[in-house]
């Protein structure tokens, strides 16, 4: 079996798992994947997170990915922080820098087990703050200064490429340069409250290309969490694994200790378990039904045919189930252009799936139309980008 | 490249090298460097398990059973783990 195959069948415990820590966040991007805003009330408490951690670390999970929310508004973050190091699970966490002031910079730079991604969506404060919220473009540099200054070596700069900030990659690579880090880019999906502007915010296809080809030629530089395999298609394979890890080698636990399985698929319809039953994260991560569906062999569908199935093995499952596309066919972003004639093509009988959660703030009362969107939600937004 | 990794010698999985069995080999991830590596099958795994206690590489190769006709694939693996790390000389 070839090394791709094995990872499609599911490995004993994930490679890249994604923990949210918590719900709440003092920021309300428009496109966050996990609707992030309040705290949840259910969220597992320290004991808990230390449970999880303690399997993690049975299951040699040796890193995780935390994120939220803002994982660092959590009042035992530290704590965790170092309860993870201090058994063989190294972190890497997102934030959007807020907290990150003098000493906790000087903390970070203190361990060695720790991570961090900085994010941004734009190389500009207009364009980040756009989607971000006002004030947050400053707000993340002042982090990386603190950073670079705590002695903090090579940070992470996280960037959603978007339609607005396709065309600043240079820029992004620049800033990364400037303050010692690596650039991290991955890709927008319809998910969480992103789903409410994906149609608006989502690269257009020549974009898409430039990206490619942009990534060709950084590839060894640039950190992409092998999200845009399915750019493969344009030409040669990207390198990565190249394919949807959902369920198999990738998962999901929310602040709530729900396990799905992709941190872009909150949803009912992937919800393999909760960490706090019985048979706790291990148990779901070896035996819900819902991934060993995911780990069993799968129909191509109408991509089955593509010369390019091999690469991009017809994209990311997410991005399908949150416009209403069938999982088994082509990506709405697929190279080709298929994904673009179905989602012009969908009818207004297509259901598309709301996110079962969501933490919000403010939220608009209804979701826009699927199809033909009059509105654009980002219209104050992008008046003043 | 890996032609001039000299595999002489005692070798050993790197202090803060972790190994995790999988069904296909194993997943060896390097705490220092944050590399995660794939040992590409169980016999693999064998002989990077059993390295310490053998004279040379090559040695624990035949130790974990790989027929002669692979020596030399198996030398190329662990010439590769030799390079980032993975193994070191004791
Ligand atoms: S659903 Fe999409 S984001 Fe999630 S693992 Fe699959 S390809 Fe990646
Ligand atoms: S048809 Fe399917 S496999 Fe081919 S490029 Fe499009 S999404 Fe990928």
């Amino acid at each position: 079996m070839r090394l791709v195959e094995e990872f499609e069948a599911g490995l004993a415990a994930p490679i890249c798992i994604t923990w949210e820590l918590t719900y709440a966040c003092n920021l309300a991007c428009v496109h966050c994947l996990s609707s992030s805003g309040r705290r949840d009330p259910r969220e597992l408490t320290t004991a808990e997170a230390k449970a999880v951690i303690s399997e993690l670390e049975r299951m040699q999970v040796f890193y995780v990915n935390v994120g939220g929310g803002e994982p660092t508004v959590r009042r035992d973050f530290w704590e965790l922080l170092d309860h993870a190091a201090a058994h063989n699970v190294g972190v890497k966490f997102s934030t959007n820098g807020s907290r990150i002031d003098a000493a906790a910079a000087a903390r970070l730079a203190a361990s060695d087990y720790v991570d961090v991604q900085v994010s941004i969506d734009g190389a500009t404060a207009a364009v980040n703050d756009a989607v971000r919220g006002p004030g947050s473009f400053d707000t993340a540099l002042g982090a990386l200064e603190r950073l670079a200054a705590a002695g903090f070596e090579r940070p992470k700069i996280s960037v959603v490429v978007t339609r607005q900030n396709a065309g600043q990659l240079d820029a992004f690579k620049a800033i990364a340069d400037r303050y010692g880090a690596q650039l991290r880019i991955t890709r927008l999906r319809p998910s969480g409250r992103g789903a409410d502007v994906w149609d608006d915010l989502h690269p257009t296809a020549e974009q898409q290309r430039s990206l490619y080809m942009w990534l060709l030629e950084h590839g060894e530089e640039v950190l992409t969490g092998d999200s845009f395999f399915h750019l493969s298609a344009y030409g040669e394979a990207l390198p990565g694994l190249n394919l949807c890890g959902a369920g198999r080698v990738v998962c999901l636990i929310d602040p709530v200790g729900d396990v799905y399985a992709c941190p872009f698929a909150i949803h009912q319809e992937f919800l393999a378990g909760n960490v706090r039953e019985p048979r706790g994260f291990e148990g779901v991560w070896r035996d819900s039904e819902l991934f060993a569906r995911l780990r069993a062999p799968r129909s191509g569908g109408a991509c089955e045919s593509c010369g390019h199935y091999d690469a991009c093995r017809g994209g990311c499952m997410a991005a399908k189930f949150f416009t209403g596309l069938p999982l088994d066919g082509p990506d709405p972003e697929c190279a080709l252009g298929h994904g673009e004639r179905l989602l012009a093509a969908r009818g207004a009988e297509v259901a598309i799936p709301a996110p079962a959660v969501d933490h919000s703030r403010v939220r608009p009362p209804a979701r826009p139309p699927a199809k033909v969107c009059d509105e654009n939600p980002l219209a104050d937004f992008l008046a003043r980008a | 490249m890996s032609a001039e990794v000299d595999l002489g010698g005692r070798w050993r999985l790197h202090p803060q090298v972790a190994l995790r069995p999988e069904r296909f080999g194993a997943l060896a991830y390097h705490f220092g460097s944050r590399r995660l590596s794939f040992l590409k099958s169980r016999r693999l795994l064998d002989v990077v398990e059993g390295l310490e206690a053998a004279p040379d590489p090559i040695a624990a190769c035949r130790a974990a059973g790989v027929p002669e006709a692979e020596l030399p694939s198996y030398r190329r693996a662990l010439a590769t783990l030799a390079e980032t790390e993975m193994i070191v000389r004791i």
